[in-house]
């Protein structure tokens, strides 16, 4: 057995980085596609508010950033349906709201390395609550994804199409909010509030270079996110890295080497005549 | 002939600037309609309208004897938007996934497409020509062999009507009559009622079987007579639509 693996703490931060890595993909394939890449990148920032609110009235800080979540994307799809044409506005105001109500709040924490420890992530401090949380919220996110993938497919395509051809399209968005706000929040804790967003769009751009149809770039999405968990894991662990800010740097990194390879490649294709 | 679109003095304004006042006109089924006027005129509007995305300010839309109000059937109407696919040319899909998604309707919520799906848009993307391109990227296609899958996606669902905006945007002028040939013929081979805004009336003219013309606020059916004088008038020379 590999000696990283000989820890319970290693262990665990294996399970739950890659049931984290099957999720957040899936919810970052629809997130990118709808033209909302920066959507991660806003709830986490306000999942931070509801850590703060939980820290200081002793709620468990994880539910409280779930909380803070939910309202959040909820008010970008509120916002973006009252001006379509600069949705992502919406999410500009939403961050700046939960970014501002999260650094008013964190000067009332008395333990300020716990709050902090949600800004970079404890991947390797996972408590049982944390994975029995991931392991269930996973298994919700996936197969909501697998049973609404069609209809998300179509909502992220053309929304206007999707409702003629009889897609409930305030249902689905309404669940598929929830299912960002709360895998948003749960990873945030684990991977960190500040890299969360990376880890949304980075393996979806990544599958984006290579995939030749929908369902190709879902599966090299999560292929890829879970190639960066482990390695990232690995690489910390023996470098005595801060994993979260690793596993980030390592799909930029591979997401680089496939832009360039791919330029690469149509040049040599352009010389050879065959494009 | 039995009325599947009944416009009914209908008004609608953005804000106080009103678009059009009153207007009234029927679509029966089978008819093939060309919907023209200058920009601005409301003519995309009155599709909107017709979808049920825009609450007019006085008069009635009925789809199929049924006000739109109540009308749930929406499947029976295809739409090809303005544009088309041009929005999302970067979207990872191909041309047979984004046909087939809008089958929802015949494969239901929570359920996976069969293998009697995937047929239907193997046979939809034949009908448009377009079955050697199936396992393309959207990306990958021209602009004119976009709009036909956007037609693909729209008859995989065996509409009654279908509503185009403006579907030969960004499209040669060679691929411009192929659309056209290909949605006559749909329109004589089964009998699909049509209903397209247009800018290009000298060339759809001679598929269509009625034009309809939005000005300053009205509307009015024009023969083709009358279309082909003023197409003369303005060209300065004779032009004869067939």
């Amino acid at each position: 057995m590999v000696a990283i693996l000989e820890y319970d703490f290693m262990r665990r931060a294996f399970l739950v980085g890659i049931l984290l890595a099957v999720i957040i993909p899936c919810i970052g394939i629809i997130v990118v596609l709808k033209r909302l890449s920066m959507m991660g990148d806003a709830l986490s920032h306000t999942s931070l508010a509801g850590v703060a609110a939980g820290l200081i009235t002793g709620i468990n800080p994880i539910l409280g950033a779930v909380a803070a979540c939910i309202a959040a994307a909820l008010g970008i799809e509120a916002i973006r349906k009252k001006i379509p044409k600069f949705s992502e506005m919406s999410i500009a105001i939403v961050m700046s709201a939960g970014v501002g109500l999260a650094g008013v709040l964190s000067g009332f924490v008395k333990n300020a390395a716990n709050f902090n420890s949600f800004l970079f992530g404890s991947i390797v401090a996972i408590s049982d609550f944390e994975m029995i949380l991931v392991t269930g919220i996973s298994c919700a996110v996936m197969l909501a994804f697998i049973f609404l993938y069609k209809e998300l497919f179509y909502i992220a395509l053309d929304e206007r199409s999707a409702r003629l051809a009889g897609i409930p399209v305030a249902v689905i968005n309404f669940i598929f909010t929830i299912l960002t706000a709360v895998t948003v929040s749960v990873a945030a804790r684990t991977v960190g509030a500040l890299i969360v967003s990376s880890m949304m769009v980075v393996p979806v751009a990544c599958a984006m270079q290579l995939g030749k149809s929908y369902k190709q770039t879902v599966i090299y999405s999560v292929w890829f996110a879970v190639f960066f968990m482990v390695t990232g894991l690995f690489v910390s662990y023996y470098a005595r890295l801060k994993p979260g800010g690793t596993i980030v740097l390592i799909g930029v990194l591979c997401l680089v080497l496939i832009l360039l390879m791919k330029k690469v490649s149509t040049r040599f294709l352009l010389t050879k005549g065959e494009i | 002939m039995s009325k599947t679109i009944e416009v009914e003095d209908l008004s609608f304004s953005y804000g106080n600037e009103p678009v059009f006042t009153q207007i009234s006109f029927s679509v029966h089924k089978g008819d093939f309609v060309a919907v023209i006027g200058s920009n601005g005129a409301g003519k995309s509007t009155l599709l909107r309208l017709i979808l049920g995305e825009l609450t007019p300010s006085g008069g009635k839309i009925r789809l199929f004897d049924q006000d739109i109000r109540q009308f749930e059937n929406w499947p029976k109407i295809g739409y090809v938007p303005q544009a088309g696919l041009q929005s999302s040319v970067n979207f990872p899909a191909t041309a047979e996934e984004i046909v087939a998604a809008n089958l929802f309707s015949q494969i239901g919520l929570f359920r996976f497409p069969q293998k009697e799906h995937r047929e239907k848009s193997r046979s939809a993307l034949e009908l448009v020509g377009m079955e050697a391109y199936s396992k393309r990227l959207i990306g990958e296609l021209s602009g004119g062999q976009q709009q036909r899958i956007m037609l693909a996606r729209v008859l995989v669902n065996d509409p009654e009507i279908m509503l185009l905006d403006e579907p030969t945007t960004g499209v040669d002028a060679r691929t411009v009559q192929s659309l056209y040939e290909l949605l006559a013929q749909f329109n004589r081979d089964t009998g699909l009622t049509i209903v397209m805004v247009t800018h290009d009336i000298s060339r759809a003219a001679n598929y269509v079987s009625r034009i309809l013309c939005l000005e300053e606020g009205s509307l009015v059916e024009l023969s083709k007579a009358q279309v082909e004088s003023e197409l003369s008038h303005r060209h300065k020379h004779p032009i004869k639509i067939n």
